[in-house]
């Protein structure tokens, strides 16, 4: 049987998914801790053990083996911008969009201090933006030459003023620094153009940090390393609203991924204004885009969850909880391989991650602000109204475990109570069962048609 | 030359119809226009401008409060690094038929380069921008 592996090396574990490409199935999945610290192929091979004795008496051959990776810390980035508002805000969007963990964001001319504490970060990837095409220079030149004199061991991504390329070409050739030049994050104000940079960003990716994170072995053994893991998810994302060649894609969509130390967002949809009389305001908002809240997690971060999201909306959502939220949520951050077994435990992880879900939702969507004028009251946009999103689709442990998925997506619903946040009112419920989405968007890669229809088949209504 | 401005409707105001006018008669004259369009903050147009490198910030007003909405911007664009850019406001800045000349004094005081009766043809503007650009 002709099959494919798709490897996902996860900051805990190395899970992989085997697909039957024949019958456009799943036929496997595996997992094993990731075994970064020593040889990464360790950890593969204990899965891929795992992998082999689960597909016994079936007579499969691997002709293909695709990865992503979120291992060593994922690829951490720093965005650089002139206005904070503005190109730092669009380059912070690129970055996140490459599917990148962001470690800060600077604006304005940058001073030595900022980039003693940029080198204190360990970045893997610099996105360098400032200026609109034919605005300042000024500042992304000084940043450049500021980054060329002192970081001479990260490479830079530029995405700024195309004015300011040559010289940027320049200064970075002469001081030896790995760049690549590619199209403004913001080449007009409040135009977003985020694609050209998450590209140069992912190709930064494959050919460097691959190698600089000590996993250039694994590329012998396989096909490749195409991308970080959150990337991948936000592909599978776009290929199954967008539909492909073949297939008809289902509208616009959300995705809600909650884990141990992040929860991400991800929404397909323009986001244009369901209501009349509004005012859109603020930066272009991306079609595909992804926020992640590192203050939101089931485990390394239910400590910054807890001081977030407070101990009432925690029995907001569970209102007969026992436990004392602060110690509870104290323990989870120590013990993060906890797994809950009680239903108080279940119970609790539940109501956290409906807390996640809801704060983490409020922040992803537009916000309707009123504003009062001579003429009476008006309504201004900022942000994507997902209103009428078609689909909300849950990944990441807790939700796939669990009993109640339906209940905890629909904490991130619009609610009457905040009706100034522009939540989806009546999506339909999808869990992602199987924890397939990142394996989807891999494959999507190079067999769109075929992770499209898998996608369609293993997505369970809830 | 620089030529890049940015033109807006400052504060709570939706008055649409004027900035699109005035948007096309600066592009016709040769300038590159940066529209941040209605109900837009004083911060809008600084942010703007600083991006853009911008020589010169068009204000409109068409609701009355344009007095109060204008009022501080020269400080704030200095606060900014914007030290020589331009300032212009028109439209209908004051509530009422007032007089024009202590209108005009107001905002010259607040730091207006130009400031433009109701009425005002955007050729008036667009010529005063020419002449102003050439001294800087």
């Amino acid at each position: 049987m002709n099959a494919l592996l798709l490897i996902d090396f996860g900051s805990t574990y190395t899970k992989l998914t085997a697909v039957d490409m024949e019958n456009e199935e799943i036929i496997a999945n595996a997992k094993a801790l990731t075994t970064v610290q020593s040889d990464i192929m360790v950890g593969f091979q204990n899965a891929y053990g795992i992998m082999k004795d689960k597909c016994k008496g079936k007579d499969i051959q691997f002709n293909e083996m695709l990865a992503c990776s979120s291992a060593a810390g994922g690829l951490k980035m720093i965005a650089v911008g002139l206005v904070p508002d503005l190109t730092a805000e669009a380059a912070k969007r690129a970055a996140l969009g490459a599917g990148s963990r962001i470690l800060e964001v600077y604006s304005h001319e940058l001073t030595l201090r900022e980039i003693r504490d940029m080198i204190q970060k360990k970045p893997d990837i610099i996105l360098l933006a400032g200026g609109t095409d034919g605005g300042n220079k000024d500042c992304i030149l000084h940043n450049a030459k500021m980054i060329a004199m002192n970081i001479k061991d990260v490479p830079v991504v530029v995405a700024g003023n195309k004015k300011a390329n040559d010289e940027i070409e320049e200064i970075f050739m002469q001081q030896g620094i790995d760049y690549e030049i590619t199209d403004n994050v913001m080449p007009k104000l409040n135009v977003l153009n985020v694609e050209p940079a998450r590209e140069a960003i992912r190709d930064v990716f494959m050919k460097k940090i691959i190698e600089a994170k000590g996993m250039k072995g694994v590329e012998s053994f396989i096909n490749g390393i195409l991308m970080p893991t959150p990337a991948a998810v936000l592909n599978a994302a776009k290929i199954l609203a967008n539909g492909t060649d073949e297939e008809e894609g289902i509208g616009d969509l959300i995705i809600v991924d909650i884990g141990g130390a992040t929860t991400d967002i991800h929404s397909i949809a323009e986001g244009e204004p369901t209501k009349p009389g509004i005012m859109k305001t603020g930066l272009q908002e991306p079609y595909a885009k992804r926020t992640v809240e590192g203050d939101l997690g089931m485990r390394v971060s239910a400590e910054s969850l807890w001081q977030t999201v407070a101990t009432r909306k925690i029995k907001k959502f569970a209102p007969n909880l026992t436990y004392n939220v602060q110690e509870r949520c104290n323990y989870l951050a120590q013990h993060v391989n906890e797994i809950p077994k009680t239903p108080e435990e279940i119970e609790f992880d539940e109501a956290m991650s409906m807390a996640a879900t809801e704060v983490a939702m409020e922040r992803h969507v537009g916000v309707l602000e009123d504003v009062y004028t001579p003429m009476g009251k008006v309504y201004s946009l900022n942000g994507k109204d997902l209103s009428n999103a078609k689909y909300v689709i849950g990944t990441g442990g807790v939700l796939i475990y669990s009993e109640n998925p339906g209940k905890i997506l629909k904490a991130g619903l619009y609610s009457e109570e905040n009706p100034k946040y522009l939540k989806p009112m009546k999506p339909k419920l999808l869990v992602d069962k199987t924890y397939i989405l990142s394996a989807m968007g891999l494959m999507a890669v190079k067999y769109p048609n075929q992770a499209i229809r898998i996608l369609k088949k293993y997505l369970i209504n809830v | 030359m620089k030529n890049n401005i940015v033109l807006g409707v400052i504060g709570a105001d939706c008055h649409a119809v004027g900035n699109k006018v005035l948007d096309y008669a600066f592009t016709e004259a040769g300038f590159e226009v940066i529209n941040i369009g209605v109900l837009s903050s004083q911060e809008d147009f600084i942010n703007a401008a600083i991006e853009t490198n911008a020589c010169a910030i068009l204000v409109s007003s068409l609701y009355g409060h344009g007095e109060i909405d204008c009022r501080g911007l020269r400080e704030k664009c200095e606060e900014a690094g914007l030290k020589d850019i331009l300032l212009y406001a028109g439209g209908n800045l004051v509530v009422g038929k007032q007089e024009w000349t202590p209108v005009q004094k107001r905002f010259e005081n607040m730091g207006f380069n130009r400031v433009y009766a109701p009425g005002t043809s955007p050729e008036v503007g667009i010529k005063d921008l020419k002449e102003d650009l050439k001294s800087i």
